[in-house]
């Protein structure tokens, strides 16, 4: 047998591999035949295929929306008229902790990350993500955490604490039954899901771009992806670490919440917090890298100031693991600290007025189209400024210790996020909707959708800043009459109907463009990214060759023909690796095949998670059949790979 | 793809593996090696806010752990770092054999680790539900024993794997590379640790 070195060292041998003498319908046959997800219900449960997982993603996380959607209007049909009885206190508590809990946890991060998961390798030019199973795993977690919060739900055990989980009420001795336990651990679930896809975004971005594509020339959305997922990898562990905490406290008695003990319940807000600021930037960035696409593509030019913008995303997301004590200045703070956190808070507003500067000149020194996704821009720019102005308001201390806990918190953070992430997410679905499926969106229902979206929400949450004002609390299931909260209330209730049918007008176009929109074809909005290069949907292997980048619009500067390289091995799966910065060809490696071992593993990990909701013991005996499962997935199929060959 | 292709460089020349920085795997190691420390920072962050509440550290009557086991626990974890860097220089100069002779002394090491940090939890003089600073003490000693486990069972997994002839595979030598580049981040981890768990407590009473 040959040595290591040696066969790292082989001489060359015959195998295929894409180029001038392998290329067409010839090499779609055979990259089709390496690069497909099985057939059946087994094969669909082993795909590792980053298109396939990102469309999970994004599908699932749409469910939750729905669902949480569904609250929130039960919601707002409680809150419709003062005194009214149709939800009880104690639903109401569960009602509302599912509505945001779902929102943050089950919808905003991972519906971004779908995206991430789904784009990225097709925007910097390469076949797969870095790590496909990790990828399948961090899928099927979610699922699998998504899954027990609404059960429990259903059964009657749903969270009823708050989406952050405040001890004392969800310690020990206020929180009782599982409730806060399936909370809890619900948030290790979604939090291993998205580490697990941050690494393998971060991998893909660093070492898979293009040959060429130099961090300087990267989308600004690949960008928005490597610092929200650096982010992501910065901040939930804090929030992983707290839950475990929080469980700990309530099952086997330790006393980290509990002042009696000498514990303290603030505590859990610092590392609460410490994740959950972030969070917000990490729904919010991904939204940006949206806008920076559609701007470009519907104002015909590059991003003006594409150094600045990308200087702006890093600086925020430095910024933003700097502000979360402003989520606590009513817990009493040394007047330093009150300082620092104003400071901090209203200086974040900066970076985030620099880019939007950046978005308004690029469409006016553009030639801008007023399409479906730029009005969801300009609905962007219209909402989200209004919510900074409120943030910009409430990093003052004094005004906060007045509004804290009101509705007028709810309506500043509605803003940011749905203004700031869910309007970017509805444009860019209608912008990539053609690549993912082939079709175009209808034009005339979007806009119809568009206009009630923006209209419907400023009617539904703009009037939650008068009753903010008038004293109205968050997390009330009801108010007297004569306060002069009734009229806020009820247009907010009105508002939020609209929007539910705007929303619904939307995924009615989903479903009848899917069905018989009009063919897209490879890139239909002439747009300058190397996502339109490929076929619409994109086949299994994404790029038949593997693209050359020489600037930050291919697309637009690539004429008749495009650069790329050749010399990939086409009947095992093969990625190129590139270096760091500059994105120089350094070298070949396998990707993973499909199998079903991330999945069951998933399940094993399931079955340690909820178990361990009931005993310590758990951790220890459901950790045997994990790593049985982790074992399997890790260890080689094939009895020996074959010398690998190169061209020396 | 919709455009013509124009052949520009062919790429077929280059490496199917590579060590350290230039391989996909590394970069997916030090993602997770910032995602621990980042818990175990986070840790240390609530360790010193709750010692930031009390008079005395540890506080009375509780006494601080004993100082044998964590100590002994230490030195070993430290002169593991010899059969370390023993295997990552074999690895990379791809002698098999040489890795597959060196990887039993890690597993063997991990099982004396393994029984020493047993006494360590027996010495820490506290447990963890009689106060917060129990919880904060047994959460860390918890967290890195995780650690300890999970490079233990990896090590485990890769001697076993390189014993087959699927460790003339120069990737199966990446892999074992990066478990003894993973190693050296469970030692690091454990020295500031170790400060929190044995000697913090004696400095501040």
């Amino acid at each position: 047998m040959m040595s290591a070195s040696e066969k790292a060292k082989a001489p060359p041998t015959n195998v295929p591999r894409d180029g001038p003498k392998l290329t067409g319908a010839r090499l779609d046959q055979m990259l089709t035949a390496t690069w497909r997800t099985p057939p059946g219900f087994v094969g669909w449960l082993a795909s590792v295929d980053h298109k396939e997982i990102g469309r999970r993603y994004i599908v699932t996380a749409l469910v939750f929306l729905a669902l949480a959607g569904a609250l929130a209007i039960a919601i707002r049909l409680q809150l419709s008229r003062p005194d009214n009885d149709l939800i009880g206190a104690a639903r109401y508590n569960e009602i509302f902790t599912m509505h945001g809990t779902t929102m943050m946890f089950l919808f905003a991060v991972p519906v971004m990350q779908g995206v991430q998961i789904y784009l990225t390798p097709l925007m910097i030019g390469t076949r797969a993500m870095a790590f496909p199973r990790l990828n399948a795993f961090s899928y099927w977690t979610y699922l699998a955490g998504g899954s027990l919060l609404w059960v429990a739900f259903v059964l009657n055990i749903g969270p009823d604490v708050g989406w952050f989980a405040y001890p004392p009420l969800s310690g020990p001795q206020y929180g009782i039954g599982k409730r806060a336990d399936i909370w809890a651990q619900m948030v290790t679930f979604t939090e291993i899901a998205a580490l697990a896809a941050a690494v393998s975004l971060v991998a893909t971005i660093l070492k898979q771009r293009a040959p060429g594509m130099t961090l300087a020339r990267m989308p600004l959305f690949a960008w928005a992806t490597l610092v929200t997922s650096l982010m992501v990898i910065f901040s939930m562990p804090s929030v992983a670490l707290a839950s475990g905490m929080l469980l700990s406290d309530r099952l086997v008695g330790t006393h980290f919440f509990n002042p009696v003990e000498r514990g303290d319940a603030l505590l859990w807000q610092h590392l609460f917090w410490f994740f959950g600021h972030p969070e917000v930037y990490i729904i919010f960035l991904p939204a940006t890298g949206f806008i920076s696409e559609i701007v470009a593509t519907f104002s015909r030019r590059s991003i003006v100031l594409y150094p600045l913008v990308v200087l702006a995303l890093v600086a925020t997301g430095i910024l933003a693991f700097g502000l979360w004590v402003h989520h606590m200045f009513t817990t009493g703070l040394p007047r330093v600290g009150y300082s620092f956190y104003t400071a901090a808070s209203i200086a974040v507003s900066v970076p985030t007025g620099i880019q939007i500067f950046c978005w308004i000149a690029t469409m006016w020194e553009g030639r801008p189209q007023l399409k479906v996704p730029m009005l969801y821009v300009i609905g962007f720019f219209f909402t989200f400024v209004i919510g900074g102005l409120t943030g910009v308001m409430i990093a003052a201390v004094p005004l906060d210790l007045q509004l804290h806990d009101t509705y007028f918190i709810v309506a500043h953070f509605h803003y940011v996020l749905i203004g700031g992430a869910v309007f970017p997410l509805l444009g860019a679905i209608t912008y990539w909707f053609p690549k993912v499926t082939g079709r175009m969106m209808s034009e005339a229902l979007g806009k119809v959708a568009f206009w009630m979206i923006f209209l419907g929400f400023q009617l539904a949450f703009f009037p939650m800043h008068i009753a903010g004002i008038n004293g109205m609390p968050r997390r009330v299931y009801t108010y007297p009459a004569g306060l002069g909260l009734e009229l806020p209330n009820l247009l907010s209730s009105i508002g939020s109907l609209v929007v539910a049918t705007a929303v619904l007008l939307f995924i009615v176009n989903m479903v009848k463009s899917l069905l018989a929109g009009k063919a897209a074809g490879a890139d239909p909005w002439n747009a300058p990214t190397l996502e339109w290069a490929t076929h619409s949907p994109p086949k299994a292997y994404n790029f038949p060759h593997i693209p050359v980048v020489d600037s930050r619009t291919p697309m637009w500067d690539a004429g008749e023909t495009l650069g790329v390289v050749h010399g990939l091995r086409v009947e095992d799966r093969e990625l190129l690796l590139t270096s760091v910065v500059a994105a120089e060809p350094d070298v070949r490696e396998p990707s993973g095949m499909p199998t079903v071992w991330p999945f069951i593993t998933t399940i094993a990990v399931t079955v340690m998670f909820v178990c361990s909701i009931f005993s310590p013991w758990a951790v220890v005996f459901g950790a045997v059949p994990a790593t049985i499962a982790l074992i399997a997935w890790f260890w080689p199929k094939a009895p020996l790979p074959e010398p690998e060959p190169t061209i020396s | 793809m919709s455009m013509k292709p124009s052949f520009t460089r062919d790429i077929a020349h280059l490496p199917t593996h590579a060590f350290s920085h230039r391989a996909l795997t590394w970069w997916g190691l030090l993602g997770f090696m910032i995602i621990e420390g980042v818990a175990f920072a986070m840790a240390i962050a609530a360790y010193f806010f709750l010692m930031s509440h009390e008079q005395e550290w540890a506080p009375r009557p509780t006494l601080p752990p004993d100082l044998l086991a964590g100590t002994l626990f230490t030195i070993v974890i430290l002169l593991s770092e010899i059969p370390n860097a023993m295997i990552k220089k074999a690895t990379e100069s791809y002698d098999v054999e040489g890795v597959r002779k060196l990887l039993p002394w890690m597993v063997g090491i991990g099982v004396l680790l393994f029984v020493i940090r047993a006494f360590e939890f027996n010495s820490l003089n506290v447990l963890w539900y009689e106060n917060a600073y129990g919880s904060i003490i047994w959460a860390l000693l918890f967290l890195h024993t995780a650690h300890l486990a999970t490079d233990w069972g990896d090590t485990v997994v890769l001697w076993r794997l390189m014993k087959t002839p699927h460790g003339h595979e120069p990737r199966r030598l990446v892999d074992t590379d990066e478990n003894a580049l993973y190693w050296r981040f469970v030692w690091l981890s454990w020295l500031p640790i170790y400060a929190l768990i044995y000697w913090v407590p004696r400095f501040f009473r």
